[in-house]
């Protein structure tokens, strides 16, 4: 087996944190029915290694951008449990306090500034973001989350120039999973080629493999380093795929849009399985850290969730709370 | 363009006038680059972005050589990419940045709704308060030469309608200071518009620093017969008209607004109990526009006072013609509103 060049704790970590995004995924899909988290959740199930990839390159001070698929965005770049499940359970302990539900993640503290739900529409404020780091000096970088059909958005391109003509540090991140809801990317787009579109900018542009951790990370990691340089942004196309409905739990391969024999190729390369299978041959991991692991995880999760149902309710004399952030006066500081 | 000195009025507006050592008379459009200039010298988070701001002629001169003062990092030209370029905006704003986009139409301003409406103005509610999108759009609003449909539209009924954003549209050159001001101080996304007929006017404005709180509209002129709203360069009409009026007996109280929102309903409706007519005079559209709201305001919260029915003044509900003659009949003036007051006193 090669060697990757990652260091085997960051290898656990990269565990971790796919394997975390697929249990907390899973059980918001097993309690989903009981209606009690009401709010349409797009689940990444399948897509958890481009997550974990490319914010396992970040640190704590740099920013992400993401979508209405952001729940694995969200977790790996170390956004609080109990804060997302309680916004899925429209609580006011939600991280945002239950005024945005599933599409609209947020933990500032991590650096996670928000999601849209509105295709491509966080791309450009991923670089107003590494345009105010470059005026404040202060080499973060600024990673946005999108998936392939934000590629036929004009605001990628807008984008893109932008970034490009400015030298900003921006990680453009296309989760290609070939889909947008049914439609078939053969159906939409020309050719198969996001990532060169990118290149157009002369910019780096890759396109990698989004359900191996290893190459998500390592094309990540130089494309950090690059851009924190302020050598410019960098396109990433992952190519990934979605398990589940475009919304809600549970398959729709019943449907007929796209055929089993093409779901079950992806499942074969299961991103958690595959690298968990990698490790134990390694060495890097076994049986008995195998347990531990899924033990901390659960336990976790479950006290998450648990929280989350305790939690208060927001208060509906606040509905009109947080559309303004108010000053006292408009003395000037 | 010939048409940036032919068509701009000239005649003083007689308010704001008031003699102070540290008042002296400037245009309109210096006391926008005045405010600018001045929020960048005291606030390094502060910058001014958008198509020609370092252009020779400085928007109307609202940006006039501001790059070469600030330097060209702080005050820059952008891309045509309108909707990106505001996104660009809100991100840096929301790492604590001060951005001032300026937009030199409106119409511009359409191709970047999606990151005005779907994103600035929903940024904080939507994630309860976490993060806040400090920005200023300023765009220069309506009337040039033969400028046609595409090039003179107001817009602001569109802005009023959205959740989350503040709307300003000051009439005088203190104002325009005071409230650019303010809005660059405020924490929240802010529609900043200024009528193009406005730029040349000029008022007393004091040479330091000062803001001038939002959603405090202004009583230009007192009366007892008929109270006349005018939005934006209206007002100014509003008080020609008003001078008119006089001259036939009729006592009518002049009302700027000076913000939409927030919107000061308590200037509307107390004036609305004095002089029992209500008259609003919009530089946009009637339908569905400004004078639409605040006349159901009026009906809502001030019926008993009302003698007459309410009256609205606005452009006719076409594109903008180019042809001058149309032009006329397109944009309304002092004569549509005194029209308006005989009508409701009967004379």
């Amino acid at each position: 087996m090669p060697k990757t060049g990652i260091p085997g704790k960051k290898l656990i970590e990269l565990y971790k944190s796919m394997l975390k995004i697929r249990k907390v995924e899973l059980r918001i899909e097993e309690l989903y029915s009981q209606d009690e988290m009401k709010t349409p959740v797009h689940l990444c199930i399948g897509q958890e290694a481009t997550s974990a990839g490319v914010c396992a390159c970040l640190k704590k001070e740099d920013y992400v951008f993401t979508n209405h698929r952001g729940h694995g965005h969200y977790l790996a770049k170390g956004g609080d449990l109990k804060a997302f499940i309680s916004e899925l359970y429209c609580k006011e302990a939600g991280c945002s306090r239950g005024r945005g539900g599933s599409m609209h993640l947020i933990d500032e503290r991590v650096g996670l500034l928000g999601a849209s739900a509105i295709v491509g529409g966080s791309i450009p404020i991923a670089v107003g973001a590494a345009l105010g780091s470059v005026f404040q000096k202060k080499k973060s970088v600024s990673a946005v989350f999108f998936g392939d059909a934000a590629a036929e958005q004009g605001v990628l391109y807008e984008s893109l120039n932008y970034a490009a003509l400015k030298k900003l540090p921006v990680i453009f991140v296309c989760e290609n999973n070939f889909y947008s809801v049914f439609s078939n990317l053969k159906s939409r787009q020309v050719k198969d080629n996001i990532y060169l579109r990118a290149k157009v900018f002369s910019m780096p542009a890759h396109r990698v493999d989004g359900t191996n951790v290893m190459d998500v990370y390592s094309t990540c990691a130089k494309a950090v380093k690059y851009a924190r340089s302020g050598k410019g942004p960098v396109f990433m196309e992952c190519r990934v795929y979605r398990w589940r409905k475009h919304v809600g739990p549970g398959s729709d391969i019943e449907l007929g849009y796209r055929s089993e024999k093409e779901l079950d190729s992806w499942l074969k390369k299961c991103p958690v399985n595959t690298f968990k299978e990698r490790l134990l041959k390694t060495k890097l991991l076994n049986a008995k850290k195998i347990h531990s692991i899924d033990k901390e995880l659960d336990s976790e999760i479950s006290e998450a969730f648990e929280y989350a149902q305790k939690c208060a309710l927001p208060d509906k004399k606040e509905a009109l709370k947080y559309l303004f952030h108010e000053k006292d006066d408009y003395a000037l500081d | 363009m010939p048409w940036t000195n032919l068509f701009v009025e000239r005649k003083e507006p007689p308010f704001d006038q008031d003699e102070g050592k540290d008042l002296r008379k400037i245009s309109f459009a210096e006391a926008i680059r005045e405010a600018l200039d001045q929020a960048l010298e005291r606030d390094k988070r502060v910058f001014v972005m958008g198509q020609g701001v370092d252009a020779p002629g400085g928007l109307w001169g609202t940006t006039l050589d501001l790059h070469k003062k600030h330097g060209a990092k702080r005050v820059f030209d952008v891309p045509l990419s309108e909707n990106a370029l505001t996104g660009v905006a809100i991100g840096a704003a929301l790492v604590g940045m001060r951005p001032v986009f300026v937009h030199n139409r409106p119409d511009f301003i359409l191709l970047s709704m999606d990151q005005i409406v779907n994103h600035a103005a929903k940024w904080s509610y939507m994630f309860g308060g976490k993060v806040k999108v400090p920005m200023v759009i300023r765009s220069v609003i309506c009337r040039g030469w033969g400028s046609a449909a595409q090039h003179s539209q107001a817009l602001h009924s569109l802005f009023m309608h959205i959740p989350g954003l503040r709307l300003v549209m000051p009439s005088t050159a203190y104002d325009a200071k005071g409230l650019l001001i303010s809005s660059i101080v405020d924490e929240n996304p802010v529609i900043f518009l200024e009528h193009r007929w406005l730029f040349k006017h000029t008022g007393y404005v004091p040479t330091g620093l000062y803001s001038i709180p939002f959603g405090k509209g202004a009583v230009r002129k007192e009366g007892n017969d008929v109270t006349i709203i005018g939005i934006s360069h209206m007002a100014v009409e509003a008080i020609r008209a008003a001078a008119e009026l006089q001259k036939e007996g009729i006592d009518a109280e002049v009302i700027d607004l000076r913000t939409l929102k927030p919107l000061d309903t308590g200037i509307i409706l107390e004036s609305l109990k004095k002089t029992g007519r209500l008259i609003i005079a919009d530089v946009g559209w009637k339908t569905g526009g400004v004078g639409a709201e605040i006349s159901a305001i009026a009906a809502e919260c001030g019926f008993a006072d009302l003698k007459a029915p309410i009256l609205r003044i606005g452009c006719l509900d076409t594109p903008t013609p180019s042809s001058y003659v149309l032009e006329e009949e397109f944009y309304p003036g002092v004569d549509d509103i005194v029209q308006a007051a005989r009508q409701l006193l009967k004379k």
